[in-house]
């Protein structure tokens, strides 16, 4: 029965107006069950949440305010006025037995063009050096891997990708920087990323890319989406420079959306324009 | 429509009004007034609708000239304000008349001051808020804090996204702000139960027991005091560190929220405002309006939504301690601040008296 599938997950208050929901095994509560995140489990229990996360924005809970969905985990934020802890789990099983049968939407295939080391990427040899390798079978390794959004955190349009191959898994940098340009690709653990603004930053980097991850001019604001999928593609040097000249002049291309109402959390999280002008980079060499 | 000049900024000056709910899947902070409550009341002094925009100062407020007349408030900590070099205070809507000039100085008492504006503040929309958020230059003014020589918009009193509504719970006795002069301010009794609480109320965190008995006794015994390392997206507390082992796996995350790659490290999760995170070292983070909004550190307990104003009046030096409540009080004293602040007792004409006593908690 489908029934069995949301005893898998546990709910947690986290605060008086917001509610945890844990799946997988790396949801029980003892820490000694946190388990990495390379495992079959996670990407089931990643699953799960996109397709819970899915079936809200779809029939959207009255006085449920916000989701923050992560790797294993979804995090509802509710009207205390509406909703008590126990009876929002109530409803929201309603909604996991339901969850075998959501479908998610296609994926996006979304290809990031990245210019590797120099000032781009000031810890592309440190990183070849930790791992006994050459530069270039970094960036070999970097962009070969298709990797999946996971989530959006920390910053409006930030993706958590995973995961990195093997041999790249590196932890952060042991002091994180003051300010990390908007567009750097970074690896941390065993997953990548990249910075959509200047913010502070621990992540290892290896490039910048000069496409926007965020921005209010176009539909959809986020380039990426929970669920989509993502591949690197190195580039050169001259066509950083070019692209990013590009990108300025782009948004007529795009309808501004920064001007929505503010709308209900499921608003765009899976509506991203086509984006037809990703994978012209495929196939060229970078310097 | 009217426009406002910046003369000088403040130490840091943000358009904010409630915030934008609803975009955690994107990545994006709700953000809004530090101390909401704050807001909230000015808006409703000037005759607004609670949400409107509004300008939030801190701890050094700025100076600004008024091109037309308008009805305007001050709310949250006391910035020294003079209108023409007169004095005015805090909590009393007061009329500006053309050319004079606010000026704000250094706070007597907590962090944010508000400036509240007949019509608001009128910057454009974005994801449904005028809130800045500074991180991500995003919202507000261009996405930062304002300098000298902007000049912001004012908005249109009698827009209806603007305007308080006049039936209702939020009816005000003493009618349109603009009516006859007729100043309004906060019931002395309700200001005195909204005052910022240095003693803050938690429930337990999702994590609270990956922390030792001992460690949480301390956490509940110690005080704290707020660092310089605060600001909207968090307060850093400095005191004594939780015993060793009180952190457990936490201490293996501390260099931020790579999921469970490296032994022990907890896998990043959804955070919620007013989350207390226990870092290196064992010391807390109080996570806030503009904080990240997934991450990776073990949260010993969270600030109840009722005492998440007083952090928005927590500066350096102020020292806090923390009190575990149950989520039934939490909600009970969540419900009893939204009775007070959406009563018709809240705001009081200014020459008039507050004489009914409010059935309202301490």
């Amino acid at each position: 029965m489908p029934a069995n599938k949301s005893s898998t997950a546990r709910f947690e208050p986290a605060s008086d107006q917001s509610l945890l929901i844990y799946f997988g095994g790396e949801a029980k509560k003892s820490r000694a069950k946190a388990r990495p995140l390379q495992s079959q489990f996670t990407i089931q229990a990643s699953e799960q949440v996109r397709k819970l996360l899915r079936l809200l924005e779809l029939e959207p809970i009255a006085g449920v305010r916000n989701l923050h969905p992560a790797y294993c985990s979804l995090l509802v934020k509710f009207d205390a006025a509406k909703w008590r802890h126990e009876k929002l789990e109530q409803e929201l099983r309603k909604y996991l037995v339901r969850l075998d049968r959501v479908r998610l939407p296609e994926p996006q295939q979304v290809e990031i063009p990245v210019c590797y080391g120099g000032e781009f990427g000031p810890d592309l040899e440190d990183v070849a050096s930790t791992h006994g390798i050459r530069p270039q079978r970094v960036i070999e390794l970097h962009s070969s891997a298709t990797y999946l959004v996971y989530f959006l955190g920390f910053t409006p349009g930030f993706a958590y990708l995973g995961e990195l191959p093997q041999a790249l898994i590196t932890p952060r940098l042991p002091t994180p920087r003051k300010k990390v340009p908007a567009g750097s690709v970074g690896i941390a653990g065993n997953q990548t990323g990249v910075y959509p603004f200047e913010t502070p930053g621990g992540w290892r980097l290896l490039g910048r890319t000069p496409v926007s991850m965020f921005r209010t001019d176009r539909e959809g604001l986020s380039l990426l989406s929970i669920g989509d999928r993502v591949r690197f593609v190195p580039i050169a040097r001259e066509q950083f420079a070019e692209l990013a000249k590009e990108e300025v002049q782009q948004p007529a291309s795009l309808r501004n959306s920064g001007q929505a109402e503010g709308g209900p959390y499921m608003e765009r999280a899976n509506d991203l324009p086509g984006n037809s002008k990703l994978g012209q980079w495929r196939g060229k060499e970078c310097a | 429509m009217s426009t406002l000049e910046v003369l000088a900024p403040g130490m840091l000056t943000t358009v904010q009004d409630l915030g934008r709910e609803g975009f955690g899947p994107m990545g994006v902070a709700p953000s809004g007034a530090a101390d909401p409550v704050s807001l909230r009341i000015g808006n409703r002094l000037v005759g607004n609708a609670e949400g409107a925009a509004g300008l939030e100062m801190t701890l050094l407020g700025g100076t600004f000239q008024f091109q037309g007349a308008c009805v305007v408030a001050l709310t949250g900590s006391d910035f020294c304000a003079t209108l023409d070099d007169a004095p005015v205070s805090p909590w009393n809507s007061f009329k500006v008349e053309p050319g004079q000039t606010l000026r704000l100085g250094p706070t007597r008492s907590g962090a944010r001051c508000y400036l509240c504006i007949e019509g608001g503040i009128s910057v454009p929309q974005f994801l449904g808020s005028a809130s800045t958020h500074l991180l991500s230059g995003l919202g507000g003014l261009e996405g930062r804090a304002l300098r000298k020589g902007d000049v912001l918009k004012i908005g249109d009193r009698d827009a209806p996204e603007t305007k308080q509504k006049r039936t209702g719970k939020n009816a005000c006795s003493t009618g349109s702000a603009r009516d006859a002069n007729r100043a309004r301010k906060v019931a002395a009794k309700a200001l005195e139960l909204l005052a910022p609480r240095k003693v803050l109320r938690v429930t337990p965190g999702p994590q609270s027991d990956w922390f030792s008995k001992a460690a949480q006794n301390a956490f509940y015994a110690n005080a704290y005091r707020v660092t310089e390392e605060a600001n909207r997206m968090g307060l850093r507390l400095q005191g004594p560190t939780l015993p060793e082992g009180a952190h457990g796996d936490a201490s293996e995350k501390a260099r931020g929220d790579a999921p469970g790659k490296v032994r022990g490290e907890m896998i990043s999760e959804g955070v919620s405002l007013g989350a207390i995170q226990i870092a290196a070292g064992g010391l807390p983070i109080i996570l806030f309006v503009e904080q990240q909004t997934t991450g990776g550190y073990a949260k010993i307990a969270n600030v109840i939504s009722a005492d998440l104003h007083s952090l928005g009046q927590l500066r350096p030096r102020h020292e806090i301690r923390f009190e575990l409540v149950s989520f039934e009080t939490a909600r009970k004293l969540l419900m009893e601040q939204e009775e007070l602040l959406a009563s018709a007792e809240l705001i009081v004409s200014a020459s008039g008296l507050f004489r009914r006593t409010l059935r309202l908690a301490k």
